[in-house]
C-alpha cells in the first residue's frame, strides 16, 4: 500500500524489561500486528494493523503488552473531531462505504441507565429468593384471551403452541456464516443446559446441532439461506426476519471469503460465493403478504410451532407490531438501534432507528390500547447488557429478551468491532479454522451457562426486593420504574413516574 | 363536609395500608343485624389507625330487592344536585332520601350520604346495546370521574357499602348498623399509611353487588391494572383493592370462569406444585398461568370478596397475611384474627387457618351457578 494518512488508532506498548521474543503475540494476531525480525532476534510492531482486541495482551506470558489509544491529537474542533476526520481519511484512500462491526458505539442516551427499580419497605415484605420459591419460568406464544371450561370443569380450550424457557431470556440470532461453528455449538449446547432457546440466524442450521432442535428457534430472512421442510421442522419455534436493529432497512452481505464448504453446505450455496440478503423479503411487500409467509410456514409445520416476527425498532414500530400480531405472528421480537451485528454499513448503523426503551414501551402500550396485549408475546432485543436491563426491560412491557454481544462477550469477544474482516482473534466471527479452533465449544459453553446463572440468580433478587415472586407480575409493571434525568415527555412515552414521584 | 384536594386523593397518589378484615355469613339466607360484625372487628382495633372503616351488607333492602340501591357520598349539594340530574335522565328514581345516621362525635365532617333505589331507564338502555349491569357499571364509573365531590359507595341490588374515614366500630355506630338486617357481612379496618380523609377511599370497594375488602399492598398492581385495562375497566382509584374487584369481575362474571379457577388465577400455585398434578390438573394449572399470569396477584394479602351469593376468602400464595376461617351451624366466619370471630362465636364447629391460595368458599343454599352482577 502507498501512503496513507491514516495514523494507527492504537499504540501497542512493549516493555522490553519483560519481553521474551517467544513470538506468542505474533502467532495469536490474525491481523499482523506483531512480527519476528530474524536477524535481530527481537518481535515488533504494526500499530497500524492493532485492533486492540487485547488476544495478545491476554496470551502474554510475561504480561509485557499494553495497548492505549494513540494519544495523537488532531486540532481541537468540537465539529469536526477526529473519528470524523478519520472516517473521511478512510473514504478518500478507498472509495467505499465504511462498514462497522458490533451495536452502535455512539454517545447517544442509554435508556436503562435512566430508570431506577422500586424495593419493597415495611408496607409490604421483600421476598428472599434464597428461602422462597422466586419463579421465572416463561411462556412465548399466542394466548387465547380466556379459558373456556365445559360443565364437568374439563377444559375446552387449547392452548396454541408455546416456547418454554427456564428465565425470560434467549440468545439472539448470530447465523453460521457469520459466526464459527464453535461458536454457534457452544450457545446451543448453553441454551440447552439452561432450558432456554437460541436463534439460528439466517444461515440455516449445521447439520451437527439438529439434535439440539428443541433450543433452537430456526430463522427464515430474506435471502431464505438455508431454508428447508427439515430445517422448519427442526425447531421449537421459527422466525421470519424482517429486519435488525443495527442496520433497519437494508439486507445482509456474507462476504464470499467467509463461505467455506460447511458453510456453502448449510446456506445451501456455492462455496466461495457471496450470500446476500435482500433489504425486503421479495414476496412480502406489504402487511398482508407477512399474513400469507407466516401461514405458510405455520401450515408447512402442521401448526405446532409459534411463529415469531423480527423488526428493527423504528419509529412507526408501534403500529407495525400491532399489523404484525393481526397477520398471525405469535411473537412480536424488537430489535433496538444499539442492536449487534456482523457487518453493517457505519451511517446507517449508527443513525437509523430508535432505542428499545421506547420500542417496548410504544409497543406494549399500542396492543395494550387495541386489547390484544395478552395474546402476543413481545421480546425485546437490541443491547440488553446486564440483568437490571432485563428486569428493566419486562417492567416496561417485554416478556423476554434477546442478547446476543453479552453472549458473545460471555464467550470471548472483547468488542473490538472488527467482525466483518473475518480474522476475529477470539476465534468467534470467523471462519478460518485456524482461528476458530481458539473457541473451545464446552468451554464456551461453560462461560455461557455461568454468565446466564448468574444473571438468573440477579433477576431474582431484585424481583424478591420488589415484592414479586413469578415474573408475570412484572410484565408491564411500570409501578416499579421512575425515570432520573428525563424530560416530561421522555417520562411519558415510557409510561413511567419521575423518581420521587 | 371538608373539601379534600384533589391531589392526594386515591386515584392521584397511592396509599399503602395495613388492615383487619372480616366476614359472616350465613349460608342458609338468614338475617341478622350488624351488631356482631362491628363486635367481631372492633376487637382489632390495633390493626387499624382510624382512618378508614367499612361494611358490606347482602340482604338488607328486601322491600326493594330487584332495584339497585346507590349510595352515594357527596361533599357539597352542588354535586348532588349534578348527580341527580344525570340519575334522572338515565334512570326511573323509585325512591331518594338522606341515609339515616348518628351524629356522633369520633366521626368528624362526614359527607353529605344520600341513598336512591333506581331502575334504568330502558330507552337509553337499548339505545346503547349493553345490558343492565353494564349500564349500570358505566354510570358510576361516570359519577366517579366526571362530577367532582361525587362518589358511588355501592350500585347493587339489595345490598350495600357503608364506609367512611374513622374507626370501623364508629363508622358502624354512625350508620346505625344495628338496625339492618343481612345475611352476609363484610367489614374492613384501615391502616393506611397516609390519607386525606377521603371517605370514597375508604373499603369496601363495590361494583355492582360485588363488594371487596382487602387487606395487604400488590406488588403485581402495575401489571394488574393494565392487564385490566386491555379488557376496558379503568383503574381510576388506583388501589390494590379496585384492581381485585375488577379481577373478580373479569374472571367469573366475563370470562365465566368456575370460582375455583378464579380463585387459583389470583393466588396460582408454584410451577414446582403444579409439576407434581395429576395431568388433567397440571394441564388446567399450566394453562391458567399461561394464559392468566397478569392476572396473578403478587405480594401480600388476604381478600374478603362478597356478592349476593356468598362470599370468598383468599390468601396470597406464600401466605404473608392473616386468614383464618371457621364455621358453626350454618355460619361462616373469616376473619384476620382468630380472636375476633371468637369474640362472636364462642364454640365454633370448626376453626381452621386457610392454607396459603387455599380460597374458602361460602355459597347461600339454593345458588346453582354463580350468577352475581351476570
Amino acid at each position: 500500500m502507498g501512503f496513507s494518512m491514516l495514523m494507527p488508532p492504537y499504540v501497542i506498548e512493549r516493555n522490553r524489561d519483560r519481553c521474551i521474543d517467544c513470538r506468542v503475540c505474533e502467532r495469536q494476531c490474525s491481523m499482523e500486528a506483531h512480527y519476528y525480525e530474524e536477524e535481530e532476534g527481537r518481535v515488533h510492531s504494526r500499530e497500524e494493523n492493532c485492533i486492540n482486541c487485547h488476544r495478545c495482551v491476554a496470551y502474554c506470558p510475561t504480561r509485557a503488552l499494553t495497548i492505549k489509544e494513540n494519544p495523537l491529537e488532531f486540532r481541537k474542533n468540537a465539529n469536526w473531531d477526529a473519528n470524523t476526520i478519520r472516517q473521511i481519511q478512510k473514504q478518500a484512500e478507498t472509495g467505499g462505504m465504511l462498514l462497522s462491526g458490533m451495536g452502535n458505539p455512539s454517545p447517544l442516551p442509554v435508556y436503562w441507565d435512566n430508570i431506577l427499580l422500586n424495593a419493597s419497605q415495611v408496607t409490604n415484605p421483600s421476598i428472599d429468593p434464597l428461602r422462597e420459591p422466586m419463579e421465572v419460568k416463561t411462556y412465548l406464544g399466542r394466548k387465547p384471551e380466556r379459558l373456556e371450561f365445559d360443565k364437568e370443569g374439563n377444559l375446552i380450550t387449547e392452548i396454541p403452541p408455546q416456547l418454554e424457557l427456564s428465565l425470560p431470556l434467549m440468545i439472539a440470532a448470530m447465523s453460521f456464516g457469520s459466526v464459527s461453528l464453535n461458536t454457534c455449538t457452544s450457545i446451543a449446547m448453553a441454551a440447552d443446559e439452561m432450558g432456554i432457546c437460541y436463534n439460528t440466524g439466517e444461515g440455516g442450521l449445521h447439520e451437527s446441532l439438529y439434535h439440539l432442535g428443541h433450543r433452537t428457534i430456526v430463522q427464515v430472512a430474506s435471502g431464505r439461506f438455508g431454508v428447508h421442510q427439515k430445517y422448519l421442522k427442526a425447531g421449537a419455534g421459527i422466525e421470519i426476519k424482517i429486519g435488525q436493529g443495527a442496520k433497519p432497512g437494508i439486507g445482509g452481505h456474507l462476504p464470499g471469503e467467509k463461505v467455506g464448504e460447511e458453510v456453502a453446505c448449510t446456506r445451501m450455496i456455492p462455496e466461495g460465493s457471496d450470500a446476500l440478503s435482500p433489504a425486503p423479503h421479495h414476496d412480502i411487500y406489504s402487511i398482508e403478504d407477512l399474513r400469507q409467509l407466516i401461514y405458510a410456514l405455520k401450515e408447512s409445520t402442521q401448526y405446532t410451532r409459534p411463529v415469531s416476527v423480527k423488526i428493527a425498532a423504528v419509529h412507526n414500530a408501534a403500529a407495525i407490531a400491532s399489523g404484525m400480531a393481526r397477520a398471525g405472528a405469535d411473537i412480536i421480537t424488537l430489535d433496538g438501534f444499539r442492536g449487534g451485528t456482523g457487518a453493517a454499513p457505519t451511517r446507517t448503523r449508527d443513525n437509523v432507528g430508535i432505542p428499545i426503551e421506547f420500542a417496548v414501551a410504544s409497543v406494549d402500550e399500542r396492543l395494550k390500547a387495541e386489547g390484544i396485549r395478552n395474546q402476543v408475546s413481545v421480546v425485546a432485543s437490541g443491547s440488553i447488557r446486564n440483568s437490571s436491563d432485563i428486569v428493566k426491560a419486562i417492567a416496561l412491557g417485554a416478556d423476554a429478551v434477546y442478547i446476543g454481544t453479552a453472549a458473545l462477550v460471555a464467550l470471548g469477544c472483547h468488542l473490538c468491532r472488527k467482525c466483518y474482516t473475518g480474522k476475529c482473534n477470539w476465534g468467534i466471527a470467523t471462519q478460518d479454522p485456524w482461528l476458530t479452533k481458539r473457541l473451545n465449544p464446552e468451554i464456551g459453553a461453560r462461560r455461557l451457562v455461568n454468565m446466564i446463572r448468574g444473571w438468573k440468580h440477579e433477576i431474582k433478587e431484585m424481583m424478591g426486593g420488589m415484592g414479586i415472586n413469578a415474573i408475570e407480575s412484572l410484565r408491564g409493571n411500570r409501578e416499579m420504574l421512575r425515570g432520573v434525568g428525563l424530560s416530561s415527555r421522555e417520562l411519558e412515552v415510557l409510561g413511567i413516574k419521575q423518581a420521587g414521584e | 363536609m371538608r373539601r379534600v384536594r384533589e391531589r392526594y386523593k386515591e386515584g392521584n397518589v397511592a396509599i399503602p395500608s395495613g388492615c383487619a378484615i372480616s366476614g359472616i355469613l350465613n349460608r342458609k339466607g338468614k338475617t341478622f343485624s350488624g351488631k356482631e360484625i362491628i363486635q367481631s372487628i372492633s376487637l382489632m382495633r390495633e390493626r387499624s389507625n382510624g382512618l378508614g372503616g367499612g361494611f358490606a351488607a347482602y340482604g338488607i333492602y328486601p322491600e326493594y330487592k330487584d332495584l339497585f340501591a346507590f349510595h352515594m357520598l357527596y361533599e357539597d349539594e352542588s354535586c348532588r344536585i349534578k348527580t341527580e340530574e344525570f340519575l334522572s335522565r338515565n334512570y326511573q328514581i323509585e325512591k331518594a332520601e338522606l341515609l339515616p345516621v348518628n351524629k356522633i362525635p369520633s366521626i368528624k365532617e362526614p359527607p353529605i350520604i344520600w341513598r336512591y333505589f333506581l331502575v334504568p331507564r330502558k330507552e337509553v338502555c337499548e339505545e346503547l346495546h349493553i345490558s343492565l349491569n353494564e349500564f349500570v357499571v358505566r354510570s358510576v364509573m361516570e359519577i366517579n370521574a366526571a362530577i367532582d365531590g361525587a362518589f358511588v359507595a355501592s350500585s347493587g341490588k339489595n345490598m350495600g357499602a357503608f364506609k367512611g374515614v374513622g374507626y370501623p366500630e364508629d363508622i358502624g355506630e354512625f350508620y346505625r348498623l344495628e338496625e339492618y338486617q343481612g345475611y352476609l357481612w363484610t367489614a374492613h379496618g384501615r391502616f393506611p399509611t397516609n390519607t386525606p380523609g377521603w371517605w370514597g377511599g375508604a373499603h369496601p370497594f363495590t361494583l355492582l353487588d360485588w363488594s371487596v375488602v382487602h387487606n395487604g399492598e400488590i406488588s403485581s398492581y402495575g401489571t394488574n391494572a393494565r392487564y385490566l385495562e386491555e379488557f376496558g375497566y379503568e383503574c381510576a382509584l388506583k388501589t390494590d383493592t379496585e384492581a381485585a374487584a375488577y379481577l373478580f369481575d373479569l374472571l367469573i362474571r366475563c370470562h365465566g370462569l368456575p370460582k375455583r379457577v378464579a380463585c387459583q388465577v389470583l393466588a396460582a400455585p408454584f410451577w414446582e406444585h403444579i409439576e407434581r398434578m395429576p395431568e388433567k390438573e397440571r394441564e388446567i394449572a399450566r394453562s391458567l398461568r399461561i394464559v392468566y399470569g397478569k392476572a396473578l396477584l403478587n405480594g401480600p394479602f388476604s381478600i374478603l370478596l362478597g356478592c349476593s351469593e356468598g362470599m370468598i376468602a383468599i390468601n396470597d400464595r406464600i401466605k404473608l397475611r392473616p386468614l383464618i376461617a371457621a364455621e358453626k351451624d350454618e355460619n361462616l366466619y373469616v376473619s384476620s384474627e382468630e380472636s375476633a370471630i371468637i369474640e362472636v362465636c364462642r364454640n365454633p364447629d370448626k376453626i381452621w387457618v386457610p392454607r396459603a391460595g387455599e380460597p374458602v368458599i361460602g355459597i347461600l343454599e339454593g345458588v346453582e351457578r354463580w350468577a352475581s352482577a351476570c
